[in-house]
């Protein structure tokens, strides 16, 4: 059966071609509901195989929320992930829980306000809460803000993709709110990029690139 | 896994409960009873939107033993009718399971499985009721079980469990996981003209003439509602071909008998595996349902470090395909049983495989998913140890 998916008989396409993304924070911060955009867009968007998967407590709200988006070109066996290729984490908990499952080489993005103990490895910070409050007037689309982000830094997802699934899945009403905070996140990314803010501080005439965005 | 591009129809990224729900009305489920309950919430709030848009039911009821007992009354007016629940309710409602079996009643139980004995772990997961699926009600049972391991397999078999409820007017228990209830992933919905559909057999004969639990020659009874005119006589107690109870020996026997073999000689319909890299392989794993997914990876991992593995992937668990598991344990040297229990299916695979190879379990039961490394390490261990 699965033979004809690409995966040759000594299974090594299977084992390079895999890329890991874990969203975490707290719950209500609409890490899931990221997860599942993201993996929409990937799969019935760009046409690749992406496996959504999530994790939760008995508790009704509150405590960590996070959720496992696996991408390849070939068929998806296991679904959760191990290894991480790119771990987004908005809360100092979901720093300290994940940061460990992190391949060598793998991307850590942290919210530099909620993040104070900086993980002892190469990471990206960026004030996504902070940023969407002031440039969108409320906090509720940071998710979508950092998918943007993730986009941008990654190219794991195309923007046309991400952009019809948030068209599609949302009510019209916050159609226009929702590409704005895509299109911040894409911002960010680039400023970040050409700027440079990887495990320090945020530079002052970076905040003040933020402020022009 | 069938080539994603060659089936016709809308993709659709959906969580496997959806796909629960999408398949039921395909299907044309049109009745749903049931007591909400984590990881299966899901089905029934689909239900509950989808179903009055389409003319169907859905009622909550106070709880799984009236869930149970609601499918049955509905299906015998007439509707195809499905309830979904998890391992506390599924134990609930085996009395009831019972006498649809007996009382030869189509429906559709959905068992998202999550972790026990007794509330355990709701948000967690587990394969565990495997043979509470088997054994659960009493008496002599012969059920018909199917475990799908992906969210296009859980649309596909959701729909097989319909089919086969009607062809053979029996329970039929779906067994999910959390992992897969709450798993999303890209499908292709069939286009409605694709999809095959079972409805129950309706009398060939006069009312006066119609045996609602005759013995005809594929041992499948014809099945009419309630007030078509018909007298369809429905009791739990061991009955005639009549449906009027009887407990003269000879015809308990024959009635248990039918019951079995009606199950057994259609087991080729019913059955469903899937196999990979089995035909050169020296070692299989068996596996089904979430587990299988791990099982699927693990023997990549094992033949691209040049170890010959196979998988054989369970889609139906009761009938049990005995004949093929006693067949791969003649030809091989070792088998691996993933799941994620402490050592329940691995009980049938020993039984058929009959010593002719080392069998070997990958359990566990801890609420987390089993993972490829640990389902590789047993596959090293069967080459490497005696």
């Amino acid at each position: 059966m699965a033979r004809n998916n690409g995966v040759t008989r000594n299974g090594k396409a299977f084992l390079e071609d895999r890329y890991e993304i874990r969203l975490s924070g707290s719950g209500g911060q609409g890490m899931i509901t990221a997860g599942v955009i993201l993996a929409e867009a990937i799969s019935v968007g760009d046409n690749k195989n992406a496996v959504h998967t999530q994790s939760y407590g008995p508790e009704a709200r509150g405590g960590m929320a996070r959720c496992d988006v696996v991408v390849s070109s070939n068929e998806i066996y296991f679904p959760e992930a191990t290894e991480l290729d790119l771990l987004l984490a908005l809360t100092q908990e979901s720093v300290d829980a994940y940061t460990h499952l992190l391949k060598p080489g793998g991307v850590l993005i942290v919210d530099s306000d909620f993040v104070k103990h900086k993980p002892d490895r190469e990471y990206i910070e960026v004030p996504f809460v902070e940023t969407t409050r002031e440039k969108l007037g409320a906090t509720i689309a940071t998710n979508v803000v950092c998918l943007g982000f993730i986009a941008q830094h990654t190219k794991i997802v195309t923007k046309k993709s991400l952009e019809s699934v948030l068209v599609e899945r949302f009510p019209t009403k916050f159609e226009a709110s929702n590409l704005k905070a895509i299109k911040l996140g894409y911002d960010l990314a680039k400023l970040i990029a050409t700027n440079g803010n990887i495990s320090g501080q945020l530079e002052e005439s970076l905040e003040t690139e933020i402020d022009r965005l | 896994m069938p080539n994603k591009n060659e089936i016709k129809g809308t993709p659709a990224f959906i969580q496997g409960n959806e796909a629960v729900v999408e398949a039921a009305l395909a299907a044309g489920c049109s009745f749903f009873g049931g007591y909400p309950i984590t990881p299966s919430s899901e089905i029934a709030e689909g239900c509950a939107e989808k179903l009055p848009l389409v003319g169907g039911v859905y009622i909550q009821l106070e709880d799984e033993i009236a869930s149970m007992a609601s499918i049955i009354g509905a299906s015998l007016a007439g509707a195809k009718s499905m309830t979904a629940t998890s391992g506390p309710g599924f134990s609930l409602m085996q009395e009831n399971l019972g006498f649809a079996y007996i009382a030869e009643v189509p429906c559709v139980i959905i068992n998202v499985m999550r972790g026990g004995p007794s509330t355990g772990l709701p948000t967690k997961l587990s394969q565990s009721d495997v043979m509470q699926a088997r054994f659960g009600t009493h008496g002599d049972y012969t059920p018909i079980v199917i475990a799908p391991s992906n969210v296009q397999e859980v649309y596909d078999l959701t729909i097989h469990a319909f089919n086969c409820s009607e062809m053979f007017n029996t329970p039929v228990v779906v067994l999910l996981d959390e992992l897969l209830g709450h798993m999303r992933e890209k499908i292709i919905i069939p286009d409605e003209q694709d999809i095959y559909i079972q409805n129950r057999r309706y009398p060939s004969v006069p009312p006066e003439f119609y045996k609602p639990h005759d013995i005809t020659p594929d041992l499948v009874s014809e099945f009419v509602a309630y007030g078509e005119g018909y007298r369809h006589n429905i009791t739990g107690l061991t009955h005639d071909e009549q449906g009027f109870p009887t407990s003269k020996p000879a015809e308990v026997q024959k009635m248990l008998k039918k019951l079995r073999r009606k199950i057994h000689a259609h087991r080729k319909e019913i059955i469903q595996y899937d196999e990979d890299f089995m035909d050169d392989a020296l070692y299989a794993v068996i596996s089904y349902g979430s587990s299988a997914r791990a099982a699927m990876s693990a023997v990549r991992m094992a033949r691209a470090r040049g170890i010959r593995v196979g998988l054989l992937k369970l889609k139906t668990l009761w009938p049990f395909p005995g004949k093929r598991v006693h067949q791969i344990a003649s030809e091989v040297k070792g088998i691996v049983v993933a799941e994620m229990n402490m050592g329940q299916m691995i009980r049938e695979v020993d039984r058929y495989a009959m010593g002719q190879c080392k069998v070997k379990g990958a359990l566990r039961y801890d609420g987390l998913v089993i993972e490829p490394d640990e389902i590789y390490e047993k596959i090293v261990e069967l080459r490497t140890k005696k």
